[in-house]
């Protein structure tokens, strides 16, 4: 499977990632050669093998239903670009 | 063979030989933290190992640990020790930047798990140490801070993601650090520094904290010089955290009651698929040299194979860019870190603004690549079938441990490379990873050791082992390091301290640029 151009533009917007000319050229040759490494993936034999999303044992971990402190509001928003009360303040979404 | 006299200079100490003299007060914490910063200002100029230095916050540490050791309350082998923390752990107060522009001025509100664990042993924070950008390189080329440089030789990497970690515990800067391994982050520096990194079994230490690249890959480890004070620092950072769900109940051995240096009997593999062409000869024959030192030991020698190695690589590179685009999807300049928005026309382009800003080459490269093998149309042919190969890889080693107690292997291809020798290849740069990617996809864990030399260089021993048998590999480790020296070698750096570079970034702590 080779990647086109046009793919990697789409990629770009789906990943929020803004190009300009010269990086989306390098960006598609790039990543045409690390998936034709990739591509000896397709030799494996999977055929009834489950995939496996982790490592861990199934787990479920369960709290008391007890209240605990929490960060202030404050010390959270310390590292906001901008805030407006105890709000984040944003561009519009919807004018 | 251990010095039959302690170096002078208590940065060559290891924090063994430090903790006894802590506690026989002939050093206090204050000073052996001083005479860590001192180094620090000596050598880090041409190292490079620290973005940033908490010298007044970890003089007020060890004096607080001074008074801890006074009073014999408390104690712990940590107590009083400097140690060095990676910048991908949050530290409540200190900057974070993950190696990364868009969190120059990140001053985070809590601090890592890890972190705070040992603080509660007595352990002193020097500050935070360079790394590839989000932990996503072999190099640490790819901070946005400078690369870091290789004690051994400075024109060289000294590996990563976590180089910085690794190097200053080379140079002497910090008795041991905290790194992270996704890949190979911790293993794959320690070989190429002649340092001890262990990558834990997945869920054996908490990851609260600890800035995600690839949550089902992450783990967080110990760097040292010792697998003794390896086992120190695992001790204080293994067990199970509330904080992290991803964290195992699991009891916590005492790991240094654990190194009797006794491995009669014990039955090691020799994975066939390791031992391939590629890898430099030095490296093969230092390797080779270090399985008969453990055969000397008692330890039986198996041969072994892993069939699907070969697809561990590519396996790893679809689904930890896969991981990596959701976990920073995070960066959208709206919560914390970088935000360009004067000028945006709407928050879209205010976002797409940030993100090119923000993120170097390599994290964008895999964010796009990650954002490829999730996008519709390409999911099966690449996500799940990668992560069908993922059970293949852990099914190899089930298989391999029904006969084995631990896997020997070279932790990396090649000795340390020069700088700027692979930035134009990502794919040659992924091959650092070759033989420590694996272990990461089957969430097992591994410890890399001080094998020896190739033309100067160090070369890493790598040796795997099942869920929850850090204490096994460490036993090994330490066995070795009984009857061998190299573990206890300095590179020239150590002995002249060269002048610190004009060139140096931030060095304060809680301020950017």
């Amino acid at each position: 499977m080779s990647i086109s151009r046009s793919d990697v533009e789409h990629i770009a917007l789906l990943a929020r990632m803004r190009l300009s000319e010269d990086e989306l050229a390098l960006t598609t040759d790039q990543l045409a050669g690390i998936l034709e490494h990739i591509a000896v993936l397709q030799e494996a034999d999977v055929s009834d093998v489950p995939p496996s999303a982790g490592t861990l044992p199934p787990i479920d971990h369960f709290r008391p239903d007890a209240t605990a402190p929490s960060l202030p509001p404050d010390k959270l928003l310390a590292n906001a670009p901008e805030r407006d009360d105890n709000y984040l303040r944003v561009k519009a979404v919807l004018e | 063979m251990t010095t039959p006299t302690t170096p002078t200079e208590p940065w060559r100490w290891t924090i063994a030989e430090a903790a006894e003299k802590l506690r026989a007060k002939e050093i206090s914490s204050v000073e052996l933290t001083q005479a860590h910063l001192d180094r620090i200002q000596a050598v880090d100029g041409a190292v490079h190992a620290f973005l940033t230095v908490t010298a007044e916050a970890a003089l007020a540490e060890a004096q607080t640990a001074d008074a801890r050791l006074a009073q014999g309350r408390d104690l712990t082998p940590l107590t009083g020790i400097p140690l060095g923390i990676k910048d991908v752990l949050v530290t409540e107060g200190v900057t974070t930047t993950a190696g990364s522009r868009f969190l120059e001025h990140f001053v985070p509100p809590y601090s890592a798990t890890v972190v705070q664990r040992l603080r509660a042993a007595g352990a002193i924070s020097l500050g935070k140490l360079n790394m590839d950008e989000f932990a996503m390189g072999s190099s640490t080329e790819n901070s946005a801070y400078g690369p870091t440089h290789n004690p051994w030789d400075l024109e060289r990497v000294p590996g990563g993601s976590s180089g910085g970690s690794a190097a200053a515990v080379a140079a002497g800067e910090a008795m041991g650090t905290l790194g992270s391994d996704t890949g190979g982050s911790i293993r794959q520096p320690a070989a190429l520094t002649n340092t001890v990194g262990m990558k834990t079994t997945y869920g054996r230490v908490s990851r609260f904290g600890l800035i995600a690249f690839a949550s089902s890959l992450d783990q967080i480890g110990p760097f040292t010089r010792t697998a003794r004070d390896c086992a120190s620092l695992l001790q204080h950072i293994a067990g199970y955290d509330p904080k992290d769900a991803t964290s195992l109940d699991v009891p916590v051995p005492d790991y240094a009651a654990m190194l009797t240096g006794d491995i009669q009997g014990m039955t090691i593999g020799i994975p066939k698929e390791y031992f391939v062409e590629g890898t430099e000869p030095g490296v093969v024959k230092v390797v080779e040299e270090a399985i008969q030192t453990l055969k000397g030991l008692g330890a039986n020698f198996i041969d072994i194979s892993l069939p699907n190695t070969r697809y561990g690589l590519p396996a790893y590179y679809i689904i930890a860019p896969a991981e990596a685009s959701a976990n920073l999807a995070r960066y959208d300049g709206v919560k914390y870190g970088l935000s360009l928005r004067d000028g945006a026309a709407d928050l879209q382009d205010a976002l797409m603004t940030t993100r090119q800003a923000g993120f170097g080459a390599e994290v964008r490269r895999r964010i796009m690549l990650g954002t490829y093998a999730l996008s519709s149309g390409y999911y099966d042919a690449y996500y799940k079938r990668a992560e069908q190969v993922r059970t293949l890889i852990r099914r190899d080693f089930d298989a391999a441990f029904a006969r084995c107690d631990a896997i020997i292997s070279p932790t990396s291809p090649t000795v340390a490379f020069k700088i700027g020798a692979r930035v134009d290849d990502p794919y040659a740069m992924y091959l650092s990873d070759l033989f420590t990617i694996p272990a990461n996809l089957a969430g097992i864990c591994g410890v890399s050791f001080q094998g020896g030399f190739s033309d100067g260089l160090p070369v890493g021993v790598q040796l795997l082992g099942q869920p929850f048998a850090e204490g096994t590999l460490l036993r090994v480790a330490d066995a070795f390091q009984r009857v061998t020296d190299y573990h206890t070698r300095w590179p020239e750096l150590a002995a002249s301290a060269p002048k610190p570079k004009a060139t140096r970034t931030k060095k304060s702590a809680g301020k950017g640029k």
